[in-house]
């Protein structure tokens, strides 16, 4: 396995540089077949779509609505309308919060979101609760990251219409069992938003056998350009809700008394979309089949171990959530004694070790874990020993160089 | 990749060990600064009586380049009038532009030890913190 990863390895070219990139749960790299597919879209295929009647504009439309459909594939949706593509998992929460919400929700209605959330996966929601009168409730998993039966059914009312979840945390790097929870919620008559940034570029994810309602994330986190995401929703969901943007290509008729929009999923898609994005995401979903679910969760979860299991042995640093291994999905967020993560983020940057430092944009989160910033260190599956190793080997440093134990 | 480090020990001393960094009593101003992106906080206090700065005190939160530096400043203006206070966070502010003459960090004393923080553009902000701090009290207090 690991010399199919130096193979994979060779098709990242950021890769070749002397760094340690283990910041993967921020943005990953992009390997060739991305970046050659949107080279070759703008050198062959590039027009603006659903336009023009010529061929290239029928090719670039033939593109973009083939990604569409490899993407629906991916996440085994129905079909193809089943695929908004919007610019990341952000803006894919929020059309949904803001038209679902702007349709169906009414005063004194509850909205369940749990406490380990993004921001981008809480702000929209209270901006429409706030707007509507309505209440969001709070899902405060166990200090693991664990949602336990009890403190779902202590959430869960008559008035709840819809529960905003992550399947991986972020920064717990906890893998919630949404099929699990989906089956309670739908029980209570509620739906479940499932924010799937975290999860679906680092496993299998069926949005079928998890019985969601929408499932939102991003392609640059699955060696995609930036600014292509995704929001997957039911069909009769999609179809019953208003346009979050309007504009150019999202209507079928316009007049200036009446107007018609397309159908699901283009009333969601106003102006001219991003052929290339989709394109690099289709490709992006190619590679990944390529590579295969059991390449990238075992090597995942082997460098995991190795991190966790070095940062046990180094003195001063704690791992926020779970202390076992197996309960981090490729993230972990940790703290090194008397130093701030900023000092220990930079210091490890001078040596070329690449990890987050921050609120990680969960800053709810941090407030229940009572710490005001945190680091974190998340591998992707092309991330070696080596990298793991160097990492510990700098971070063992840090307190040293902060001062201490002179 | 060379592991050079602006973490030099007058920087990891006072963030260790502050001198300034607890709460004064009765303070004439008070003014919080914060950078919303990293999420460094410090609350500035300062006594001023007769235009001399004659106490001065933070407390707050943050990486050991803004505790630090702010640490530092206190300990440079504190006994100084504020006109000179004033004058001092110009330069320092001017150092870390890279603008700044060798006898002008000379005259920062300490804080000349974070000179280095000028080719680092994403922790300017960390160490101008206290210093921006201090001239937006000032100019308050010109106002008045």
């Amino acid at each position: 396995m690991r010399e199919k990863v130096q193979e994979y390895r060779k098709l990242f070219p950021l890769l070749s540089k002397d760094i340690a990139y283990l910041d993967n749960a921020a943005t990953t790299q992009k390997p060739l077949p991305v970046l050659d597919a949107v080279r070759k879209y703008y050198e062959e295929d590039n027009a603006n779509p659903f336009r023009g009647v010529y061929d290239l504009s029928e090719r670039a439309t033939e593109r973009y609505e083939n990604a569409r459909a490899k993407t629906a594939a991916f996440i085994n949706a129905d079909g193809p309308e089943n695929i908004v593509f919007v610019r990341n998992a952000s803006e894919a929460l929020n059309l949904l919060a803001y038209s679902w919400c702007g349709d169906n929700l009414n005063e004194g209605d509850e909205i369940v979101v749990s406490v380990m959330e993004h921001h981008s996966d809480f702000l929209p929601w209270k901006h429409m609760a706030e707007k509507k009168k309505a209440r969001i409730v709070r899902l405060d998993p166990d200090e693991n990251g664990y949602i336990s039966d009890e403190t779902l059914d202590n959430v869960l009312s008559e008035k709840t219409r819809i529960v905003a979840l992550t399947q991986v945390s972020n920064v717990l790097g906890r893998v919630n069992d949404i099929k699990h929870i989906a089956e309670k919620v739908h029980r209570a008559g509620a739906l479940i938003s499932v924010d799937g940034a975290q999860s679906v570029p680092h496993m299998k994810v069926d949005v079928k056998d998890l019985d969601c309602d929408f499932l939102s994330f991003s392609g640059h986190k699955m060696f995609a350009p930036m600014g292509i995401g995704v929001l997957y929703g039911r069909k009769e969901l999609l179809d019953a809700m208003s346009p979050f943007m309007y504009g150019g290509e999202m209507i079928q008729t316009v007049h200036w008394d009446r107007v018609t929009y397309a159908e699901t999923p283009h009333k969601f898609e106003a102006g001219t979309v991003n052929v290339g994005g989709a394109v690099g995401l289709d490709a992006a979903i190619d590679f990944i089949n390529s590579v295969g679910w059991e390449l990238i969760e075992t090597r995942e979860e082997v460098l995991t171990k190795r991190a966790m299991l070095g940062m046990k042995d180094t003195s001063g640093i704690s791992v926020l959530g779970s202390g076992d291994w197996k309960d981090h999905k490729g993230i972990v967020t940790f703290l090194v004694d008397g130093v701030h993560p900023h000092d220990t983020a930079d210091i490890l940057g001078r040596a070329g070790v690449c990890v987050r430092a921050g609120h990680h944009c969960a800053q709810p989160l941090m407030d229940y874990l009572g710490v005001k910033s945190t680091c974190r260190v998340s591998f992707a599956f092309y991330n070696t020993e080596e990298e793991v190793d160097r990492f510990l080997e700098e971070l063992s440093k840090v307190r040293g160089l902060m001062g201490y134990g002179k | 990749m060379e592991n050079k480090t602006f973490y030099n020990e007058v920087v990891t001393d006072h963030n260790m060990h502050p001198l300034h960094k607890h709460e004064i009593t009765d303070p004439d101003l008070v003014l919080d600064g914060v950078n919303p992106s990293c999420g460094d906080e410090i609350s500035l206090q300062l006594k001023v009586i007769g235009g001399i700065i004659t106490d001065g005190s933070f407390v707050g939160d943050g990486c050991a380049v803004s505790q630090a530096s702010a640490d530092i400043m206190l300990e440079l203006i504190i006994g100084k009038p504020v006109d000179e206070a004033k004058r001092l966070s110009a330069l320092f502010l001017k150092m870390i532009k890279s603008e700044a003459t060798e006898e002008e960090i000379e005259e920062l004393e300490e804080a000349g030890a974070l000179e280095d923080i000028s080719h680092m553009p994403a922790r300017v902000k960390c160490a101008v913190l206290g210093w921006r701090t201090l001239d937006e009290m000032i100019e308050r207090l010109d106002k008045k």
